[in-house]
């Protein structure tokens, strides 16, 4: 007798067989003794980030002094120094707009995330979104957004009508990942939830129907219907994966439930809410909840709303309104501001790094992509724009250089990510932003 | 639950359903908004069903959410939250029996005709249409399955029932045409496309039953039939939920959810305070414009709105507290400001003057640009860069004590003067209502100076402006054209010019009666024939040959 199995029919079969534990182990999944990469000798899988922080810093006290390899970190970055050998600087480059007029806080982030300055209401996708097309398909979150500032806005998109909301609330950021729905990999015994799998059944009887709602729109409605639809192929694929024993991760620690926190702009509460954030999504990383990340410490809607307590003024309020400190040389609370954000990135690269795996780190199969709005955001200029990468993407990539590339497009530095993770790109960016050289130096 | 009992009276009227026509074309795809959303769950199943998560961020275009619904679509971000409040919403519908107006011949088991008579029925209220004959099928499949493998039928139902609030056809506002058989080669909204469209403008909600049975029988193809629909839905008192969906909309008050105020610089600016400044000017507007069918620019210069004590006290006016002996809030009480106080309309409203402004101070450039843009709908570009704005802001500056000065010193600068011309004159006129909505006369110990010119009329104080406002072209042109765009889900001003003309004729001629604006709208073919531009029929095309 010869049978047409579709996925249905399996789940269905399963459900029926519910009582009984359903062994599913992924192959090469189980891990070597020193944790460090699976038992075929496979290394653990890359991971990827964003880091949107709004308003940059101050041009001359950021860039180290020397150019390559082994470089110093300038007093702006001196934060950073712990994690030199991982992170890469890059100086120098530039936002070109052809001709298109620049919105002062929002160009400089869509070229760098984007590699393009969408007009109308066409955009195309995200970085992080074409990576997690190459690398974040198999986790059960395709991707998690956070924001430190309240804000619900991102820049992680995969088209203008599909633009990711950003969770503010370490709260609901905890229960997301490690609720009642999340499997520990590490649990001795595992059984299907029944929910789960009926729920993974009843939704594909509206997948079902998507040949029918398709008809008869156009091709604009079509493309919107299609990602309805390819957000909820996710959301079945979650089902999966939760249907499915989870490979065991040593490194994986359910952390403490977050019980509160004060979502807002407050300088204070952001950097809380971000380091809240920060362990949350190390640990969702470590445990394979997700392979992509995107962190909104501020500037998800354009500028920055964090703000100094007590003061009347936000931070892109002082960026325009504050005298720079003859003494000084630059703008005392835009600087305290920004060395605050930068804190944030810091707390978040000591998360991932503070993760062991073998004798290696979670930071190590990570590359964190730092970008932001402006060169100096008191002038809204696009060039000399401060990008970072943090991590070393299994070895990928290489860290402790200072790339100067004066003129070049920012998109350089996307290319060299997507590259480095395995997207088979070639070229990323659009008129004078398309690029097609990678930062070839980095690449090991 | 005013459906959730003609829910099970009307389940013997479901009979049959639907299979959409060959030829039927999609002209319209609209995301629901949040309120939208909350407003059918509670018209089908009752207001005690709580609604928990939080929706997908929408999105403003030309000025109205409304219009960038048409554009949007849905993340998996997004969707798993969707998932979650339906899922949620279904437990606990089903936990309600009395909803389910019929029983399973046993509860362990799937149930055919139980599960069809009530998905086919709910389903026809969640969707606005009755169900395909291959979407109910699919539904009671989806129950039946559910009900086989959890061992109980009502574990089925739910997640039937969840499947179905996650569902496109629920999220989205479909609107279907099909041949108009009276205008050959033309496009009309089906019948049920039209209800759902019309109810929508006038009540944000999905159609009652009245209107659904009007579509059905096929009263609502005839213009008599139509226009009695139009006059019922006119006159319900649920035309003042549309008008407060629709103001909220135009007025941004979307924007209140990101608002935040310096507590020590606006230390009666709470969060209470935040939550009824909107609902001030709501019921300002739905009381002025659909209660008492007043006169549109009247929200201008009217003393009358409705207060609570914790608004009174940032506004200094006496109001005596209500309601706190048994732990319940403060009721809303209608105040009108005496003749002689210098307030009047709802740009003198704390809605305005707040959420128009710094976390710490007002700013009259933002008001005055928020005025041309949302009541007069006038573009004003955003600031070029490589301006330094720090005379500007310092209020500490002993030389520039009012704004008035600041900006005055500020404009010195070419680049900025065109700008602020346009914006700075009526943002001054509205000084007297600080950042977070307290009324002042002086800042840093100088008198203010309230007077101006707006498009070369004068006035010398807010309430003046509101005047001129009132008495503005432009603010009866934009009112038209936004409650139309609204309505058809795209800027009319781009492609049915003509259109607006006869509506603003009408509008003016009828006393400037946003009721009558909307019989208008809702009577014209603009808004019950397709709009299937050039782009669109070309598109469908397009798209039906992928």
């Amino acid at each position: 007798m010869s049978m047409n199995m579709n996925r249905r029919r399996v789940l269905r079969g399963m459900m029926n067989g519910v009582a009984i534990t359903v062994g599913v182990p992924f192959l090469d999944c189980f891990l070597n003794t020193s944790g460090d990469a699976l038992a075929s000798g496979q290394e653990l899988p890359v991971c990827f980030g964003t880091w949107v922080q709004g308003l940059g810093f101050n041009p001359g006290y950021w860039e180290p002094k020397v150019i390559g390899h082994g470089y110093e970190q300038n007093v702006q970055f001196e934060q950073l120094k712990p994690f030199t050998k991982k992170v890469n600087i890059f100086s120098g480059m530039k936002v070109f707009l052809d001709g298109r007029s620049a919105k002062p806080h929002t160009t400089g982030y869509e070229v760098c995330s984007m590699g393009d300055i969408p007009v109308q209401s066409g955009s195309p996708p995200s970085i992080d979104s074409i990576v997690a097309d190459a690398i974040g398909t198999r986790t059960r979150f395709r991707s998690l957004e956070v924001s430190a500032d309240g804000a619900t806005g991102s820049w992680s998109r995969r088209s203008a009508t599909a633009i990711n909301p950003s969770e503010p609330s370490p709260v609901a950021l905890y229960k997301r990942i490690f609720g009642p729905e999340f499997k520990d990999p590490n649990a001795a015994d595992f059984q299907p939830d029944p929910q789960d799998m009926a729920r993974r059944s009843v939704l594909s009887f509206v997948t079902d129907q998507r040949q029918e709602l398709m008809a008869g729109l156009g091709a604009a409605d079509k493309a919107r219907m299609d990602e309805y639809f390819t957000a909820l192929r996710g959301i079945e694929g979650q089902l999966d994966l939760q249907l499915q024993k989870p490979a065991p991760m040593p490194s994986c620690n359910v952390p403490k439930a977050t019980e509160q926190a004060r979502v807002g702009a407050d300088v204070n509460d952001a950097l809380a809410n971000g380091k809240l954030h920060a362990e949350l999504l190390a640990h969702a990383l470590a445990c394979g909840q997700t392979r992509i990340i995107n962190f909104s410490f501020s500037g998800s809607g354009g500028g920055s709303l964090i703000r100094i307590p007590g003061s009347s003024q936000n931070f892109h309020q002082w960026t325009h309104e504050e005298g720079i400190d003859p003494k000084l040389g630059y703008q005392p609370n835009c600087t305290f501001l920004m060395d605050k954000c930068l804190t944030g990135f810091v707390n978040m690269l000591a998360a991932l790094d503070n993760i062991k795996e073998g004798d290696r780190t979670l930071l190590d199969r990570m590359l964190m992509y730092y970008f932001t709005d402006n060169g100096y955001a008191r002038l809204h200029t696009l060039d000399n724009m401060p990008i970072i990468t943090a991590g070393l993407a299994n070895g990928r990539i290489k860290g402790g250089y200072h790339i100067q590339a004066v003129g070049d497009p920012v998109t350089r530095v996307g290319l060299t990510c997507m590259q480095v993770l395995g997207v088979p790109t070639a070229s990323w960016g659009t008129y004078s932003n398309d690029t097609r050289k990678p930062f070839t130096e980095i690449m090991a | 639950m005013r459906f959730a009992v003609s829910l099970i009276s009307a389940i013997a009227a479901f009979t049959a359903t639907t299979s959409v026509a060959a030829d039927a074309q999609t002209t319209g795809l609209r995301r629901i908004s949040p309120e939208q959303y909350r407003q059918i769950v509670t018209d089908v199943f009752g207001a005690d069903i709580k609604i928990g998560g939080r929706f997908e961020p929408d999105r403003r275009d030309s000025g109205l959410l409304a219009l960038g619904s048409a554009k949007i679509s849905v993340t998996q971000t997004g969707l798993e939250q969707y998932d979650g409040m339906a899922r949620n919403v279904a437990a606990q519908v089903i936990e309600r029996r009395e909803l389910i107006p019929c029983k399973p011949a046993a509860t362990t088991a799937a149930d055919d005709a139980c599960a069809t008579q009530f998905l086919g029925h709910v389903g026809k209220l969640l969707y606005r249409r009755p169900l395909t004959d291959s979407e109910l099928k699919a539904q009671v499949g989806a129950a039946n399955a559910g009900a086989k493998n959890l061992k109980n039928f009502y574990d089925g139902l739910e997640l039937s029932l969840g499947a179905m609030l996650t569902s496109p056809q629920f999220l989205f506002r479909r609107e279907v045409s099909e041949p108009d058989p009276v205008r050959p080669g033309q496009y009309r909204l089906d019948a049920m496309s039209l209800a759902s469209k019309l109810s929508f403008l006038l009540w944000n909600s999905g159609p009652d039953a009245i209107l659904m049975a009007a579509a059905e029988s096929g009263e609502l193809g005839t213009s008599k039939g139509y226009a009695k629909q139009v006059d019922r839905m006119i006159a319900s008192p649920r035309l003042e939920e549309g008008a407060r969906a629709f103001f909220s909309d135009m007025f941004a008050f979307d924007d209140f959810e990101k608002l935040a105020k310096d507590a020590k610089i606006y230390p009666l600016f709470s969060s209470e305070v935040n939550k009824d400044a909107a609902e001030e000017t709501l019921r300002t507007v739905a009381d002025l414009l659909v209660t008492r069918r007043g006169d549109y620019r009247d929200i201008f210069t009217t003393k009358k709105t409705y207060l609570t004590p914790i608004l009174a006290s940032v506004y200094g006016v006496p109001l005596p507290r209500t309601g706190l002996a048994n732990g319940e809030p403060d009721a809303w009480v209608p105040y009108e400001f005496p003749k002689d106080d210098p307030r009047a309309g709802i740009l003198m409203q704390i809605s305005f003057v707040a959420l128009h402004s710094h976390a710490g101070r007002s700013s009259p450039t933002i008001r005055g640009k928020a005025l041309r843009e949302i009541m007069l709908c006038q573009r004003v570009p955003d600031p070029p860069g490589n301006v330094n704005f720090t005379v500007v802001q310092d209020t500490t500056n002993p030389n520039f004590k009012t704004a008035r000065e600041r900006l005055n010193a500020h404009a010195t600068e070419a680049m900025c003067t065109g700008c602020h011309k346009i914006t700075d004159p009526m943002g001054l006129a509205l000084e007297n209502l600080d950042g977070g909505g307290g009324f002042r006369t002086h800042e840093n110990g100088a008198p203010l100076d309230t007077s101006g010119v707006m498009d070369g009329v004068k006035f010398t104080n807010g309430a003046e402006l509101g005047r001129v406002v009132h008495d503005s072209a432009a603010a009866t042109r934009c009112i038209v054209n936004r409650v139309a765009s609204y309505a058809i889900g795209q800027n009319a001003a781009n492609s049915n010019a003509t259109w607006l003309k006869t509506l603003e004729q009408d509008f003016i001629k009828d006393g400037h009666r946003i009721p009558d604006l909307l019989r208008h709208i809702a009577l014209s073919e603009e808004f019950t024939r397709a709009t299937l531009t050039q782009t669109a029929a070309a598109d469908t095309a397009q798209g039906s040959s992928k």
